[in-house]
């Protein structure tokens, strides 16, 4: 059945691969939200026991996302992988090691003999809910504002120096997060992770005093979500963008160019505005009602909002990931993806992916029948 | 050093010490599902508590696994940057499927695994723990077929158009002889590995008089599952022998150390490099050598006549054998990569389509355009061999160990055998030794190739400083350290805490 489609329209559907688990990853770092929160909601041992227990039983699935992710971008636009990560090389390997102290620290905190200490683990988890939603936002916000690289293919014929992706920003990837675009895009993503913290902790844990205390700091990181995210999509609406020729592939430089591609995919900017209603009410519903739906909605809200946003940084014609230091070496879903063999065999695992997501909801609905409490973590000796 | 040299450093560090932790991930956890089911069949209380006793000791093991191992799927881009362009089409789909497929059904059910003691249904709850063995299990699958596929490319065609090469036949690349070799003698070989601990941790507590039954309950689970699999393990590393003779000669000839190729060639039991030894010098190969007569034309070739080339004959060239001279290779190299040029560049078709046909002519050896000099085709030969021939022996060792341990366990004799016991326990670094062992004959004995004859080392970097990677690499040396030791200090303290007894 896929065999059928065009190149084009494969590269089309898998743009839209890449963006939905763009926004499943986005919608899971609610795990490093909640990371960030514990020390400002726990006020004693056991409920930092609670909290990490709460999150840590998710952490696994949110590192998958990431890691299928990476090989989703990998197998389908392998000139991205090669570009982005080989060049914006210490934004990437700030991200990757603070999962790395991340994949540990749950397991090793509250083991005896655990040679750091348990305070350690605890910042560890701190530090990757700080900076790995800061950066991936920083690094997502250059699909939108472009980076200092060159892409020559004839490069491959030098013997001496074959490197076909060159990147021309000294900082490899770090100057990225001097841009105000990326930046704000980052902080967006930042205080959404700790929004959808606080709304899983009040969807998961049974302590009354902590979900109040839970719902006084859901109002005030939403606020600073609302900020950050409105500052984003004013400045991303208002920017000139990085459009394709689709005659002659020519990169160029167009105003409005995202505000344009929201108004002519309207179903894009539906979804869009939908996402957002949707994570409003799920802000309301958790902070004034505490209610225990709150996540349903703005999760949903979440996965729908930035996958619009994955979209119009790929589709109708735009360049996904710009180069500033030479307009014509910026990648777009046509220039940097696999070929259309490999694409309709990817296709076809892509089927795979309802089921995925059918047995996660089977098996967290089965964890899920008790909530997290004192009484549910202490007698149980596999709890972190 | 240079960029390419630390690049090469910080993968085998990373890749190292991931390999420190998958085996027991890859083994343990059948051992732990099978365990499991017996507390399922029989609701025994002991069954119970052997089951969470070694599951513990898996999810120590496995968190660390899972933080040394995200590095490995994202260094092809940092590090391997023109590589990731040059294959990304036909080596980043198994990286995907790997993740779609594997992972998640891996990370969600571990959580059930862990937590699902009185939350889930107890049918649940023991399916969960087959379905986390199953997922890393499939897991390894889908890295190993793209390391069999860097080793031995197949199913693929270089596209000039892309500059890169393209898949052609899925197929072919998961179901290459090459892919089920390696696939089959690394799990079988963890199996191995994750055995041993079992074996060797509850042979400890048999030393010291403490938790005998289920010490004897565990050794006899896993002495089964290690004979069986060491058995096979050698099966497999058999047909893996096989494979790189055909594929890659100039690795089996390091394995053997073997420069000077001829008929009927035997097999290297033990012996000694000469020091020093270099390609075309007229010293001998070893300083002292036990041989198995005609034995590596036998492995290599299934024939105890068949000629084996030797170092020599791939750098010198074979006229009788037909084996072209490196010299040959490195100028079809360059001829091709020319011709790639000239056909990017050329404006007349009639030029264009010369071009494309000198290119395609001499693409076989594109990747020798590339080597600097002769030596740089040559593998680190001791390194490759004595890594080789250490694994081979150990591999023998262990099938007589698991055999030993079974006749007495069965006999119910162990508690007696207190030699056997402390071996038992001494198995357990020789068996990582051995596993670590296996996989530097896999990737020292194939330079300098990332893909075998079409991309060396060299062509595969990322365009970065040699001091980044340096950087880099320092900062996963001391991380990958202090984790490790943590690690091995929370395994040792719960292991003395031994099996807790379950009430309910």
């Amino acid at each position: 059945m896929f065999e059928t489609l065009s190149h084009l329209a494969l590269q089309q559907y898998w743009w839209m691969i890449i963006s939905l688990l763009g926004s499943l990853f986005v919608l899971m770092t609610f795990v490093q939200g909640g990371q960030t929160l514990v020390s400002q909601l726990a006020k004693n041992h056991s409920e930092r026991k609670i909290l990490f227990n709460s999150v840590g039983r998710k952490w696994d699935l949110t590192f998958t996302t990431l890691v299928t992710f990476g090989g989703a971008f990998f197998a389908s636009f392998p000139l991205f992988y090669s570009t982005s990560f080989g060049g914006a090389y210490w934004v990437w390997m700030i991200i990757l090691f603070s999962f790395i102290i991340q994949a540990v620290s749950y397991e090793y905190r509250t083991k005896a003999n655990n040679f750091l200490g348990e305070k350690t683990y605890n910042t560890f988890l701190f530090i990757n809910g700080l900076l790995a939603p800061i950066l991936i936002g920083v690094a997502v916000g250059t699909f939108f504002t472009g980076s200092e690289f060159s892409v020559d293919k004839l490069q491959l014929t030098n013997i001496s120096d074959p490197v076909i992706s060159r990147w021309e920003g000294a900082a490899h990837g770090l100057e990225a997060a001097l841009n105000i675009t990326n930046l704000a895009l980052g902080l967006a993503v930042f205080t959404l992770s700790r929004v959808l913290g606080a709304l899983y902790f009040i969807n998961n844990i049974d302590d009354e005093t902590l979900v109040k205390r839970i719902a006084k700091q859901l109002k005030r990181c939403s606020f600073a979500f609302l900020v950050f995210f409105l500052t984003f999509v004013v400045l991303l609406l208002t920017k000139k963008g990085y459009a394709v020729d689709p005659v002659n592939q020519e990169v160029y430089l167009e105003n409005y160019k995202y505000l344009h591609n929201f108004l002519h995919m309207p179903i894009v900017l539906i979804i869009f505005l939908l996402g957002v209603v949707f994570v409003l009410i799920g802000i309301y519903l958790g902070a004034f009602k505490k209610s225990t739906k709150a996540i349903w909605y703005a999760g949903i809200g979440t996965v729908a909002s930035v996958f619009s946003i994955f979209l119009i940084a790929g589709l109708y014609n735009t360049a996904f990931y710009p180069s500033t230091f030479d307009l014509q070496s910026s990648l777009t879903i046509q220039n940097a993806s696999s070929s259309k063999y490999t694409l309709t065999v990817m296709s076809y695992v892509s089927l795979i992916v309802p089921f995925v997501v059918l047995y996660i909801w089977y098996a967290w609905k089965s964890l899920n029948k008790n909530k997290v409490s004192k009484k549910d973590i202490e007698g149980d000796d596999m709890a972190y | 050093m240079s960029l390419v040299d630390w690049s090469r450093a910080q993968f085998a560090l990373t890749a190292i010490y991931h390999w420190i932790f998958v085996p027991l991930t890859l083994g343990l956890s059948f051992i732990v599902a099978f365990m499991h089911t017996m507390y399922y069949k029989t609701g025994s209380l002991k069954w119970k508590s052997t089951t969470k006793f070694w599951m513990k000791l898996f999810g120590i093991n496995f968190a660390i696994g899972v933080a040394t191992g995200i590095i490995l799927e994202f260094e092809f881009g940092t590090n391997w940057s023109n590589y990731s362009w040059i294959v990304g089409d036909i080596f980043g789909a198994p990286l995907a499927i790997e993740g779609i497929l594997a992972f998640f059904i891996e990370s969600t059910f571990i959580a059930v695994m862990f937590f699902g003691w009185n939350r889930v249904s107890k049918k649940f709850h023991m399916l969960s723990s087959w379905f986390v063995a199953i997922g890393s299990n499939l897991s390894a699958l889908w890295i190993l077929v793209a390391n069999a596929w860097m080793q031995n490319p197949v199913g693929m065609q270089f596209n000039p158009d892309t500059a890169r090469n393209e898949m052609m036949n899925f197929w072919e690349v998961i179901f290459s002889p090459t892919a089920v070799h390696k696939f089959l003698h690394t799990i079988t070989s963890s199996y191995v590995l994750a055995s041993f601990f079992v074996i060797g941790v509850s042979a400890w507590f048999i030393l010291k008089g403490r938790h005998l039954e289920f010490a004897k309950r565990s050794i006899l689970i896993a002495a089964v599952f290690g004979l069986l699999s060491s058995l096979f393990t050698a099966y497999s590393g058999d047909g893996s022998a096989y494979d790189v003779a055909q594929t890659q000669p100039m690795k089996f000839a390091a394995m053997e150390g073997l420069y000077d190729g001829k008929e009927g060639v035997d097999l290297v039991a033990i012996g000694m490099l000469t020091p020093g030894k270099k390609f075309n010098d007229k010293k001998d190969d070893f300083v002292f050598a036990l041989k198995i007569p005609k034995m590596a034309s036998i492995l290599a070739f299934r024939n105890a006549n068949a000629f084996v080339p030797g170092i020599n004959d791939l750098i010198n060239g074979n006229k009788k054998y037909k084996i072209s001279a490196l010299e040959n290779r490195i100028l079809n190299g360059k001829t091709a990569i020319a011709a790639l040029r000239d056909y990017k560049t050329a404006v007349i078709p009639v030029r264009k389509k010369q071009a494309l046909e000198r290119f395609r002519l001499n693409y076989k050896d594109f990747g020798y355009g590339y080597l600097p000099d002769k030596e740089s085709a040559i593998p680190n030969v001791p390194l490759t061999f004595y890594s080789f021939h250490l694994m081979v022996g150990l591999g023998f060792l262990f099938i007589l160990v698991f055999a030993l341990i079974l006749f007495y366990s069965i006999k119910n004799k162990l508690d007696k055998k207190r030699f056997l016991l402390k071996l038992a326990v001494w198995m357990i670094p020789l068996a990582y030794l051995s596993s670590e062992l296996g996989w530097i004959v896999a990737e020292v004995g194939r330079q300098p190739w990332t893909i075998q004859d079409l991309l060396p080392t060299m062509a595969s970097t990322s365009h970065l400083s040699t001091t980044s990677v340096q950087i880099t690499f320092w900062l996963f040396a001391i991380l990958f350290t202090v984790l490790l030791i943590a690690e091995i200090k929370i395994l040792l303290h719960q292991i003395k805490l031994g099996p807790k007894e379950e009430r309910s």
